[in-house]
């Protein structure tokens, strides 16, 4: 994959000395990463440093992946109340149900002010999910990194997204039943599609569920490229994603999952990722009516991939980490906390070759933290994108960093 | 999940002064909670690092509650014959964490129209609506919130409105009815809301006014007005009555008749002469400034704003003038008047010696407000701040008290004060620490040790409810 064209760094970095959370094992006591080109060179133990490498010293630190930030609108949203800074759903009226072909890529704005105040506690990649409708579109991944989009966008489509929730149902007419109903004939009609295309271009074909660039999206999805993506939370809707995803022979990834602990067992063996939210725990509405803190843990234990989810927001993405910290709180293992927010997700979208681990020849998303990257006391000390060292100045740094001394700016009334 | 659904304000006011408005409608519950329990015997915490938020933190240090007060605080209390000891070694305890800003109740679980009754949003000014008349006591985020150390917080009617009611009290304890859950003696509080939510539910929404923030400021002017003319017209009343009491009863002439009851005004006349305390939902900093101005015309106290993410921008302002600030940790952006949040707001208006508060504004926020607290501080810390952890704790216990004006009764581990005290499993900055023990006027209210929990009434029949 040629992710490191254009914006990937071209001096060699050594981060010496941190304890490194590889996450492919154990951490690693004293450790040194290696940057180069982009990607990680090496990770070792011990403090040795290539010539001419740029040495920073990470003594008493910690040193992860950076993190993937799973479904955010991060990129898509500047103000979310304001239209017009806003492109993570198509708004048309009657609202249309199947909107497989948007491309949440197209709509991703690199100069997003919001990306370098998530970059600056840790997140390097993210997940930009469109919202709405029973298909909502598109997703992309994407590195927190300066650059044209072209250069930030490592992969996309990532996945095409369904919601099997009330809200998919509102999209169809009220039923969660007919939102099935309805995606089931949807991926009926893509694979009709992908095999009759010339039919359908001669005009010769009946009428199929989506337009043809939503079909075409949806190629993907049976083909096998790119996984269905279910925001799903209710147990029924939970159940009747994988009996759809086994029908339909297409790999599923759930995002939400509120009451996805109560089958657990299921998700395991069918081997679907869940991307959780860990603040989780309200009734808050007839699909989420038994959610619980301790659900990542409860996944995890037995044997479901557990990735946590920004839950479509985009400005406070960065509290990712906090969400860990409560999952561990109530009894998600440490490291598999720190997975959730890295490995994890790198996986659940087949790209565990080039992110979420620190090892020789994966990207160079390095984060180093004063402490423990879970706790409310650590803080960033230096982020690397592609081997590249970025500022830890945001906008919002900028505005502090302006009020810092009122004197002789606001005079007194 | 979006924490934000509901953006909305609160109050402030002065000491009270005696009720001179009509109809004496008391702005303290006019009848007490239901006696709450108590232990027979004293209790005593011991081993525990005992946080004061007086600025004296005891490591270990021991509290002893007697008949539901705290009755001592230090490295060694005396401890009376038959005292019940709790050994806490290891454990943190706290005064009870206290929420300014919640809707809780008005915007209960599950978030839906059937219970949704924070906003009455059929006019501008609805001064005369109460939280407590919307109050759901059932819903099942008051157990979570306690699960998370919260031990009273302040229900909010929402922010479509300019003045959008009053808010009350609430000590939760679970309880069958808003009465039987205001906290004792607390006054209530009036909701106001600056900047773009009225001009949208109203002028964008339905082209009513207001539709601008020239049209905001008309109408508190406005409402004030009236007021002001409600409260004189009342005093006149009164002057005349006492005049016609004095003569003899011979001479009497006609009782003078009184004025006609109107509750709007009556709440407003309450904020004036501070029995019911201001919070101006408001996020920009100009705002703000303004609504100071509105109250200087009208002789208001703004006791504190809420979300206030640009306090920072006018924090010498609000610490000379005395006006708390409720903000979050971090949440920022999902609109233009919240562009400008950063996370170290509360840190530097603290550091200016200002009252800042960490709100919720979310049942979710709220079952870890010593966790928001928490990345507030260490914001602080990082930017070079010279704050302690104690200042951080007082941002969720004495000065969210100070703003509902309970301080005399909660907020600090201090003799006489209210047994409302948590016991954290670790250090309650740490994002790994659970509530483990929430205590109520001494009595064990949540127990971390003693779940499953008994499920809400709207939760039975949904089998176990998790943490």
């Amino acid at each position: 994959m040629n992710v490191l064209l254009g914006i990937a760094a071209l001096e060699t970095v050594a981060i010496v000395g941190g304890t490194v959370e590889t996450l492919e094992g154990a951490k690693i006591p004293t450790a040194t990463v290696v940057m180069r080109d982009g990607r990680i060179e090496r990770v070792t133990p011990g403090r040795e440093v290539p010539a001419g490498a740029r040495v920073v010293d990470a003594s008493g630190r910690i040193v992860t992946p950076g993190f993937i930030a799973a479904n955010t609108a991060l990129g898509l949203v500047e103000i979310s109340l304001e239209p017009t800074a806003r492109d993570q759903s198509i708004e048309s009226t009657p609202p249309d149900a199947n909107r497989a072909a948007f491309r949440a890529v197209d709509a991703i704005n690199p100069r997003s002010v919001l990306i370098p105040v998530q970059r600056m506690e840790g997140i390097t990649s993210a997940i930009a999910v469109p919202e709405g409708g029973l298909l909502s579109g598109q997703s992309a991944f994407f590195d927190l990194a300066d650059g044209a989009r072209a250069e930030a966008v490592v992969r996309a489509p990532l996945a095409i997204h369904a919601h099997l929730s009330a809200g998919g149902g509102a999209a169809v007419g009220g039923s969660r039943g007919y939102a099935i109903t309805h995606l089931r004939e949807i991926l009926d009609d893509a694979r009709v599609y992908s095999r009759t295309r010339r039919n359908y271009d001669r005009n010769q074909s009946r009428a199929l569920a989506g337009s043809r660039l939503d079909l075409e999206a949806l190629a993907l999805v049976i083909d096998g490229r790119v996984p269905l993506a279910i925001h799903a939370d209710r147990e029924a809707e939970l159940l009747a994603a994988l009996d759809l995803a086994r029908e339909q022979r297409v790999r599923i990834v759930i995002f939400g999952g509120a009451e996805a602990w109560r089958i657990a067992p299921a998700l395991a063996r069918e081997k679907v990722p869940v991307f959780v939210h860990a603040f989780e725990n309200v009734p808050s509405g007839f699909d989420a009516l038994s959610s619980r803190l301790d659900n990542a843990a409860l996944l995890q234990r037995a044997g479901v991939a557990v990735g946590l989810s920004a839950g479509g927001e985009a400005h406070n993405v960065r509290t990712l980490r906090q969400q860990a910290g409560v999952a561990v709180s109530w009894g998600l293992p440490y490291q598999e906390g720190l997975r959730a927010l890295c490995r994890t997700p790198a996986q659940a979208f087949g790209m565990g070759g080039d992110y979420g681990t620190l090892a020789a020849g994966k990207v160079a998303n390095v984060v180093v933290w004063t402490g423990d990257p879970l706790e409310l006391s650590s803080q960033v000390e230096h982020v690397f994108v592609r081997g590249k060292e970025m500022p830890l100045r945001s906008r919002q740094t900028e505005l502090r960093d302006r009020y810092r001394v009122l004197d002789g700016m606001l005079p007194r009334p | 999940m979006r924490m934000l659904l509901l953006l909305l304000g609160a109050g402030c006011a002065t000491a009270g002064s005696a009720p001179s408005s009509p109809a004496a409608a008391p702005a303290t519950s006019a009848a007490g909670p239901m006696d709450s329990p108590r232990n027979a015997k004293p209790l005593l915490l011991r081993g525990a690092t005992v946080w004061t938020a007086t600025g004296k933190t005891h490591a270990p240090g021991e509290v002893l509650i007697v008949d539901g007060r705290i009755q001592e605080v230090g490295e060694r209390v005396s401890v009376p014959p038959g005292a019940v000891v709790m050994d806490l070694p290891g454990r943190h305890v706290t005064p009870g964490i206290i929420d300014t800003h919640s809707h809780l109740g008005v915007y209960p679980a599950p978030h839906i129209e059937a219970v949704s009754d924070g906003n009455e949003a059929t006019a501008p000014v609805t001064a005369e609506v109460e939280a407590a008349h919307g109050f759901w006591p059932l819903d099942p985020g008051i157990p979570r919130a306690l699960a998370g150390g919260v031990t009273a917080m302040q229900v909010l009617p929402g922010s479509a409105n300019l003045i959008g009611g009053r808010g009350f009290t609430v000590k939760l304890r679970p309880g069958r009815s808003a009465r039987a859950m205001r906290f004792p003696g607390a006054p209530d509080g009036l909701k106001m809301a600056c900047g773009e939510n009225p001009k949208r539910v109203y002028g964008r929404d339905r082209k009513a006014p207001p539709m601008t923030r020239m049209g905001n400021v008309a109408g508190y002017r406005a409402a004030f007005s009236r007021a002001r003319e409600y409260r004189d017209r009342w005093d006149f009343y009164r002057r005349q009555l006492q005049d016609w009491e004095k003569k003899p009863v011979a001479e009497r002439k006609e009782r003078p008749p009184p004025p006609d009851r109107n509750l709007q005004m009556e709440t407003l006349v309450g904020a004036i002469e501070g029995r019911i305390l201001v919070h101006v939902h408001c996020y920009r900093a100009d705002e703000m400034l303004l609504m100071l101005e509105i109250a200087d015309e009208f002789g208001f106290r703004v006791r504190s704003f809420h979300h206030a993410v640009e306090a920072y921008k006018i924090r010498d302002h609000l610490a000379r003038r005395e006006v708390g600030a409720s903000t979050w940790a971090d949440w920022w952006g999902f609109k233009l008047e919240a562009f400008d949040g950063i996370q170290e707001n509360a840190a530097l208006l603290a550091a200016a010696g200002g009252r800042s508060i960490i709100h919720s504004d979310s049942g979710i926020g709220m079952q870890r407000l010593n966790q928001e607290a928490a990345k507030a501080y260490y914001k602080g810390r990082a930017m070079g701040l010279d704050l302690t952890e104690d200042e951080a704790l007082r941002w969720v216990t004495i000065n969210p008290a100070w703003a509902l004006g309970i301080d005399k009764s909660v907020g600090t581990l201090e003799p006489g004060k209210m047994g409302d005290v948590v016991v954290w499993s670790g250090h309650p900055l740490s994002v790994y620490s659970h509530a483990e023990k929430v205590l109520l006027d001494g009595v064990v209210a949540y127990d971390l040790s003693a779940r499953p929990a008994t499920p809400s009434d709207f939760e039975t029949g949904l089998g176990e409810v998790g943490p």
